[in-house]
């Protein structure tokens, strides 16, 4: 046995910006996303979607569809096989409408055929009798005693009261403000995609793009009447998601096709059907009040919310509890009555997208912030930092915060990046002004504004889920030296979950040969890539499998040698080789004459829900983002300039710097989208700007540099110590902008996206008619269907796993 | 009807349909799927190829009007397992995450630099502003941008 010291460690381990497991296929053109798939023989699939938004079904006549060329299945709601309900978390949705229409949009049948445009064309010859319901399009009429009715019980979904301490404290000083935020398209690049081929045991594979295999099989196998077993999920390229993939797309109505045709069917939407195909974010109207003390301390924080759920529950119901416990933004607030109340309506269905709540409550009380600060001549900073939350404080839920709370760093250390150097306008290139070449002026009318905010976001499920991951690592010797494999149901839609389980493999074995396997149900849930969570999750799964599979080797060796069976702590793994107090003893290839397979389940700590008065401990843990944004307004013109973005990010610890920094900057251009641009308009329930011509991303000309300052405040008790890094810069920079906005214009900017009329005051700030909406009757704070025994989803599915 | 184009070098036919697009018989007839379909009415520019040596929006180009001309897609950048300087410096840089938009991105980027080796940052946000990014807010792009100059130049 040689001996020798051994100082080099592994590259491309836990702390590098590592390439991407996935980036050479991706620059390629090779990786598979869902809408590339292909098989042999395969059909293609469409859906006919309802063009009202609320209309009882007639008679519907698909002869004439059924004969069209090339056309092998025409398929309604009398054709599900099972339940023809699913929901991500209760069982709502119509596969197939089949007595009522609820939204613009809602499947009423669906075709497959040999060539997309065959499909597209018998969808058109299908002929549907509605009858037009009367539509409920706005949130506060939902909670009226003679509103429509969207569902038989009702349309409160689910309403949150959380109240501590004295909700009518004595104040120095008031600031009251209603705002408004749009209903903002996650528009991933992919659109949704995926390919149903039958199996020969009458069972089905669906590879598709989603977040969450094993939470979509738990939808889809009831509507198929299939045990969950013979519905094997597969993940195909991932377009991007930011939540538009967790509820359900394709998935049933491919494999409905599939299982009734016996061909692969692929089903692949357009532009304009994504957008009616998956949830958005919600619009929610916001009524704060912050009472402080003359020295600028928070005494009370008093807010109502509404938000617009759409006409499924998807998953508002924990959307409402994330807004309620974050609307007083990271700081210490001794008294408060927070009330939110998510109704159904006959608009879009409303979900899950990056922030999850927390960007439409954080516009709102970091404005009250901005607004508080004016009111007592207090620099806007300043404040924030009196009042920061810390690790101890007491949350509004009752309990004090657990774990790290980095608030005074990221809010210091973001103010300290230095501003931008100002480019005098006359030396300036054109596209530099705001509106770029389209700025026809010589900036007379340009004004400069600087806005702060801070935001905080949980990282994982909620309200004592135990959304928990499965992972199995092995090492087996291959010809060119030790291969570590990684099998994880975990989704990487982009934003490197398998690449940083990667780096933390090789770091944690000292291997650099590291596969990871394509996703699927073979194994057990990872939960969802979503909530920030799958660096804690995934991450965390991964770096406890490892230390298993440590044990396990230094265990042969110590077999081989007779030193004991108990953990000799001097033993390291480092570049493939096994040091005791630094020294090689032996490579890990000669201990890999059987494979060492580990596979376990890692939890995140429990939390619980909340009691009648919103107390209790919900989340697991938080990150904190603050973000300052100079912006230039020409205030002629209502055109916007964002010049710079200064941003600090907590992580708990980066494995991948380089992906950190590209998920602040990737975030805040969609938190720039809200603030500036994006909004899915919808009128009477109808969607009147479905493409990407009429919905405004923001391009290159848009976005500006964006400075991050990656902070690592380690999370006590978590592998690593790691927070997640997916939503905090979104959740922050809405705020921001729109507080640099107002700095520039001196106008009151209380609805998001903001627009140009807003900016140049030809518009008045939006006004609330009937001021604080009443609470709504309800038996707790449950989610109603859970009060009239609609079968849950997620819930179901982890008790079963946990 | 038979749709014939030299694509990445070699003639190749296809059945298609009268109205289909190219990115359709692209990705549809010819089995080249790299070619993105991310809006397809021209707006993202996820599907942009060389038609003629001009940059295109595949889907707005209809298959037929590229019969019996040349087609260059994203497909035709690495050779064997080397990446071309753009594609790497994409991966380098940290300028993919989903990657949906890469592809396009990536023929976009390729033909900035050969018309224009070393473009100011203004007409580099220009000459990209039909790519729409989702998950990158752009910062890694330029960068990416940066590095493949850098790489194409001191490749001669």
């Amino acid at each position: 046995m040689s001996v020798r010291t051994v100082t080099r460690s592994i590259p491309d381990g836990v702390g590098t910006s590592s390439r991407r497991i996935d980036g050479t296929p991706k620059v390629e053109g090779r990786y598979a996303y869902g809408s590339d798939l292909w098989a042999e023989r395969m059909l293609w699939g469409a859906t006919l979607r309802s063009p009202h938004p609320h209309a009882r079904l007639g008679s519907i006549d698909v002869s004439a569809a059924s004969a069209s060329p090339g056309v092998h299945a025409v398929l309604l709601a009398r054709d599900v096989p099972g339940k023809n309900t699913y929901g991500l978390e209760f069982a709502d949705q119509p596969v197939l409408a089949g007595d009522v229409v609820r939204y613009q949009g809602e499947p009423v049948a669906l075709i497959a055929a040999e060539h997309p445009e065959q499909a597209r064309r018998a969808a058109a010859r299908i002929e549907v009798e509605y009858e037009l319901l009367p539509v409920l399009s706005d949130m506060q009429d939902a909670l009226l005693d003679d509103a429509p009715k969207v569902h038989d019980f009702g349309n409160v979904l689910r309403h949150i009261r959380i109240q501590q301490g004295d909700p009518a404290p004595a104040a120095d000083v008031w600031v009251e403000g209603y705002y408004e935020t749009g209903m903002q398209d996650q528009a991933a690049l992919g659109p949704e995609g995926g390919l149903a081929i039958p199996a020969e045991d009458g069972g089905v594979d669906v590879y598709v793009a989603t977040q969450w295999l094993h939470v979509d099989r738990q939808q889809i196998a009831p509507c198929l009447n299939l045990p969950e077993e013979m519905v094997r999920l597969h993940m195909a390229g991932v377009g991007g998601a930011f939540g538009s993939r967790e509820d359900v797309n394709v998935q049933i109505h491919a494999s409905m096709l599939a299982l009734f045709t016996g061909r692969p069917v692929k089903m692949s939407y357009s532009r304009e059907e994504s957008f009616f195909g998956h949830v958005h974010r919600h619009p929610f109207r916001i009524w704060m009040c912050h009472g402080g003390t003359r020295d600028g301390r928070l005494v009370v924080v008093r807010a109502r919310l509404l938000a617009d759920g759409g006409a499924y529950t998807s998953s508002s119901s924990a959307v409402i509890v994330n807004a309620c416990t974050f609307a007083c933004g990271p700081y210490e607030v001794p008294n408060a009555l927070i009330e939110g109340t998510a109704v159904y309506t006959n608009n879009p269905p409303c979900g899950a997208m990056r922030g999850f709540g927390a960007p439409q409550v954080c516009f709102a009380h970091e404005s009250q912030m901005d607004r508080l600060a004016g009111a007592l001549g207090i620099d806007p900073v300043e404040l924030r930092l009196r009042n920061a939350m810390y690790p101890g404080a007491n949350l509004p839920t009752g309990r004090p915060l657990h774990g790290a709370a980095s608030v005074r760093e990221v809010i210091e250390r973001c103010r300290d990046i230095p501003l931008p150097v100002e480019t005098p306008l006359e030396s300036r290139e054109r596209s530099l002004l705001p509106g770029g070449v389209g700025n026809v002026t010589r900036g007379e009318g340009i004004r400069r504004g600087v806005g702060f905010a801070v935001a905080y976001k949980n990282i994982g499920y909620s309200e004592g889920f135990d959304d928990s991951s499965e992972v199995e690592v092995s090492v087996t010797r291959g010809p060119e030296g030790a291969v570590v494999e990684i099998h994880t149901a975990g989704i990487d839609y982009g934003q490197g979950l398998h690449t940083i389980v990667a780096q933390i493999a090789r770091t944690e074995l000292g291997v650099s040969r590291v596969v990871v396997r394509q996703p699927d149900t073979l194994i057990g849930s990872a939960g969802s890539t979503s909530a920030s969570r799958q660096t804690l999750m995934t991450g965390g799964a991964v770096h406890q499998a490892c230390a298993a599979v440590r044990r396990t080797l230094f265990g042969r060796l110590q077999a081989r040698h007779n030193t004991g069976l108990e953990p000799d702590p001097s033993l390291e793994l480092v570049g493939g080789e096994v040091l005791r107090e630094g020294v090689a003893i032996a490579t890990i290839e000669e201990l890999l004459d059987d494979p060492v397979v580990e596979r376990l389940v890692h939890h995140h700590r429990r939390t619980t829900s909340l009691d009648e008065n919103g107390q209790g401990d919900p989340h697991v843990e938080f990150a904190f983002a603050a973000e300052r944004v100079v912006v230039e307004v020409d205030e002629e013109l209502g055109l916007v300039r964002v010049v710079q973005v200064a941003a600090t990010a907590d992580v708990g610890k980066a494995i991948n710097p380089q992906g950190v920094t590209g998920q602040v900057e990737g975030g805040t251009a969609q938190g720039l989208g809200l603030a500036i641009l994006e909004e899915l308009q919808v009128k009477d329930g109808v969607i009147r700007n479905p493409s990407f011509t009429d919905y405004l991303l923001p391009t290159f000309l848009d976005m500006p540099p964006v400075v991050t300052e990656i902070v690592e405040d380690p999370e006590p008790g978590v592998p690593m110590g790691v927070k997640g890094v997916g939503e905090h810069s979104t959740v922050v920079s809405t705020a921001a902008i729109v507080s640099a906005l107002r700095d520039a214009t001196g106008r009151d900017l209380n609805r998001v996206p903001v627009r140009p009329d807003d900016l140049i005051g030809i518009v008045p700030p939006i006004q609330n008619r009937g001021g604080w909406p009443p609470s709504p009757k309800v038996p707790g704070n449950e989610p109603i269907p859970r009060y009239v025994g609609l079968s849950r989803g997620q819930g179901e599915l982890m008790d079963e796993d946990g | 009807m038979l749709f014939r184009a030299n694509v990445n070098g070699t003639w190749r036919e296809a059945d298609i349909w009268a109205g289909v697009s190219l990115l359709s018989a692209l990705r549809d007839d010819l089995g080249l799927p790299g070619s993105k379909n991310a809006c397809e009415q021209g707006e993202c520019g996820s599907c942009s190829v060389w038609l003629d040596g001009v940059l295109v929006c595949a889907c707005l180009v209809l298959a037929m009007q590229a019969s019996g001309r040349e087609v260059r897609t994203v497909e035709s950048l690495s050779v064997e397992d080397r990446l071309h300087p753009v594609q790497d410096a994409f991966v380098e840089a940290g300028a993919v995450q989903c990657g949906f938009c890469t592809p396009g991105l990536i023929v976009a980027v390729t033909d900035l630099l050969e018309q224009e080796p070393h473009p100011s940052e203004p007409a580099v946000r220009e000459a990209l502003s039909g790519n729409l990014c989702r998950c990158t807010g752009y910062a890694k792009i330029l960068d990416a941008v940066r590095l493949a100059e850098e790489r194409l130049e001191s490749a001669g």
